[in-house]
């Protein structure tokens, strides 16, 4: 028996079947008849926003720290436009969103209607699917599919463009046992071969590395735990991706750090040097390999990925798998341990011999100071005093995003939330309010250079309104910090617009908001302030004024292999010509 | 040619994958990409095509299972065999796309255009566009004192040679449907 309903009803109704407790959105005109619907329920909690760019960073958020999808609403026109950047931004990163945009009526599509936008064409190559909903009987359906879409294979944004007249108009309530589900199946069981020549290039391996990336916390829990057993039964040095940080804990002995542009020198050297490399759930993304023909030019590869289309898209491999994480870990393990769990003993002890050696450099060291703030200083003093707490951490993007990644500790998965991909400035404080609403306990601190802060700083208004205590840690250095360092270094020292000029008063902005202000300038004050942030019930602007010009090392330009890496600021390495993108 | 004598370089006549995997030459590859028929989805392969900097040589789109609401699009592109590979690739995790094949690669096919040819002139270079046509075997399908409009269907290098050869004797315009192919065989 199928229940008669509207449009509007429809999609309150399939939101809760689907598991939705939460949906971030902005009213409109095209979107009423849902927001109607949404006033006469207590199911689904809903976020109200200040700009819909947060909807979706929240929505984010929200995906990233709890492995569910993330829900944003918005009206159609400006609130469809709005949302195209955290789209693009979750189809970078994989992060699975359903996006629910009104429209105008059917009648009207195509008049240039007020608030109307080719909300489909606009989003199609930002979004892994969408769709224009044009007939009511066709709505559950579609939202099921969606969730579906968005949730199996490689994760990523879907959209559904809802015209008013659709939400108005009745029909039957598809259920979502019932729902067509679409021939969309991804593979997610690796090929036993192709496992079982990688299971071969283990047992031989005299200097093997696992090289994680996102794809192990988007694979679920299971995925890193079942990482965690490789890596301490093959005594394997594991590095990650910036998107990957978590999936194997930092305090595990075999962790080498984070790789990439900014990643530890023994991380990269150890990409560089290795014979035998194994890529889970990583995209050999260019901020990752350095020049392609100098990428790890001595070892086999072996590529696990559910996406088919990031094998052999950059980097050849030798052994590829296509295949969820978890399910292609279980059978890895299953198949060595077999085959007697075997490695090359004699030389893995003169492999990590070599690492060791590597991380004797030393690398993330810094000048400390006892009267100016390093921003490095206040990672360590905030790693320190939130250690062992119920710790999220989001950011924005540029040095401070890398340095979090350096000083910070994560020892679980979906802990971690940053723009990777797209490197989405203003990202951090809607993505941080999103972790919050899921997670009403935690400490949620999102890590922010001033500039970025800025982007999205409206949002502070909804962290009030929901009672979201974010921490807002801003390394204010009075500069794009990034942009200023690659001017200093590869453009003469031409620092072009890369000012945070007529800065507000950070402390007074948050009065403004009605929330806590803290500013620190002195690193003898650092501790106490920090605990001040953490101890109070509510959300806090902390602003940390850094030294304004130090720059984030390691770094291999970009167009240079992993094994020229910058340790300093010694520029000489930079004339040679490279080029950075 | 023997059956053995396989050219380097081609995977056509050849059940292996002949290519050499770094190859940097540029290679023409015709794509059948079997897809829902829904709003959007012609425009989705496009997309993918014009964002990720493919080449489209040719391009045909039609519904062909009414009842399953399939379509088959069949795209001609050039690229090295990694970029064919992508291709491939990147279309067939699309979420309406239900099958993709790579002809070329698959085994020999047959491929057909059709074009509408309308040539303008007068007296000798009349006679002489019917005589060629007839070699070609092109219809004439409208006609009037000053011109014909011929029809014929063929490979895409037919169509270009019987183009070449009405340029001099008036040709006028020319309409082509873009290739569509099958694999040779069951």
């Amino acid at each position: 028996m199928s229940k008669q309903m509207t449009g509007a009803k429809m999609v309150v109704q399939a939101l809760k079947d689907q598991g939705v407790e939460v949906v971030f959105g902005y009213p409109g005109g095209a979107v009423l008849p849902i927001y109607d619907e949404l006033f006469l329920q207590n199911d689904i909690r809903h976020i109200l926003v200040r700009h819909e760019q947060g909807a979706v960073h929240m929505a984010e958020g929200y995906a990233r720290s709890t492995g569910k999808p993330g829900v944003a609403l918005v009206t159609s026109g400006p609130g469809a436009t709005n949302a195209v950047t955290g789209l693009t931004d979750a189809l970078m990163d994989s992060i699975p969103i359903v996006v629910l945009t009104g429209q105008v009526p059917t009648f009207m599509i195509g008049t240039d209607g007020f608030q109307e936008a080719d909300t489909v064409g606009i989003t199609r190559p930002c979004t892994k699917m969408n769709w224009l909903v044009k007939d009511t009987a066709k709505l559950s359906d579609t939202i099921h599919q969606a969730f579906h879409v968005a949730t199996h294979g490689r994760p990523g944004p879907v959209l559904i463009d809802i015209p008013k007249d659709v939400q108005f108009a009745t029909a039957d309530y598809t259920p979502a046992e019932k729902a067509r589900v679409s021939h969309y199946q991804p593979r997610t069981e690796g090929d036993a071969d192709q496992i079982a020549r990688l299971v071969e290039l283990m047992e031989t391996a005299e200097r093997p590395i696992f090289y994680t990336g996102g794809g192990v916390i988007n694979s679920g829990p299971r995925a890193s735990q079942l990482l965690r057993e490789l890596v301490a039964e093959t005594n394997f040095p594991i590095t990650s991706t910036l998107m990957g940080l978590g999936s194997y804990p930092a305090s595990g002995k075999n962790w080498v750090g984070m790789l990439g542009m900014h990643g530890l020198y023994e991380a990269n050297l150890a990409m560089h040097g290795c014979d035998v490399m194994i890529n889970i759930g990583a995209r050999f993304d260019d901020r990752i390999t350095g020049r392609i023909k100098d990428f790890s030019p001595k070892s086999k590869k072996a590529h696990i990925d559910i996406d088919p289309s990031s094998i052999n898209k950059v980097i050849r491999v030798d052994v590829p798998i296509v295949g969820d994480v978890t399910r292609v870990l279980e059978e890895v393990l299953r198949q060595w341990r077999a085959r007697g769990s075997r490695t090359d003993q004699r030389g893995l002890a003169s492999w990590w011999k070599q690492i060791d050696e590597w991380r004797a450099v030393k690398c993330l060291s810094y000048k400390n100071s006892t009267t100016t703030i390093k921003p490095q200083y206040a990672l360590e003093r905030l790693e320190a005093l939130t250690k062992g707490m119920d710790r999220y951490i989001t950011t924005e993007v540029g040095q401070h995003q890398m340095w979090a990644a350096q000083f910070l500790g994560f020892e679980d998965p979906n802990r971690w939330m940053t723009s990777g991909g797209l490197g989405t400035m203003g990202y951090g404080l809607p993505a941080s309010i999103g972790v919050q609403i899921a997670h009403p306990d935690a400490l949620v601190i999102n890590v922010a250079g001033e500039a970025s802060w800025l982007m999205n700083m409206q949002e502070m208004g909804t962290a009030m309104q929901f009672r979201a205590p974010v921490k807002q840690f801003i390394l204010n250095n009075e500069r794009l910090g990034m942009v200023r360092q690659w001017q200093e270094l590869l453009h003469g020292e031409r620092y072009s617009s890369s000012w945070s000029e007529s800065l507000p008063d950070f402390v007074k902005l948050a009065e403004a908001f009605g929330c806590k202000g803290i500013k620190c300038e002195d690193p003898k004050d650092l501790d106490d302030a920090i605990m001040e942030m953490i101890r109070y019930d509510g959300p806090v602007i902390f602003d940390c004024l850094v030294e304004k010009h130090e720059n984030c090392f390691p770094m291999i330009p970009s167009g240079k292999p992993h094994n020229e890496m910058l340790l300093s600021a010694d520029a000489a390495a930079f004339r040679s010509g490279a080029v950075l993108v | 040619m023997s059956a053995l004598n396989i050219k380097k370089g081609s995977t056509s006549h050849s059940a292996y994958d002949l290519r050499s995997a770094l190859s940097e030459i540029e290679e023409s590859h015709t794509l059948a990409v079997i897809v829902e028929n829904e709003p959007g989805v012609l425009a989705r392969v496009i997309g993918l095509f014009s964002g990720r900097g493919y080449n489209i040589d040719s391009l045909t789109v039609a519904e062909v299972d009414h009842t399953g609401h399939r379509s088959r699009i069949t795209i001609v592109t050039r690229g090295t065999p990694a970029v064919i590979d992508q291709i491939e690739k990147q279309l067939s995790r699309m979420v309406p796309v239900h099958a993709v094949h790579d002809l070329t690669a698959e085994g020999p096919s047959v491929q057909r255009e059709l074009a509408l040819v309308k040539v303008q002139g007068k007296g000798d270079h009349r006679i002489e566009a019917l005589r060629l046509a007839e070699i070609f075997r092109a219809n004439v399908v409208d006609s009037t004192l000053e011109s014909f409009v011929f029809e014929m269907t063929g490979t895409p290098e037919k169509i270009d040679a019987f183009a070449e050869l009405m340029r001099p004797l008036g040709l006028v315009e020319i309409a082509r449907t873009g290739v569509a192919a099958l694999a040779r065989g069951v």
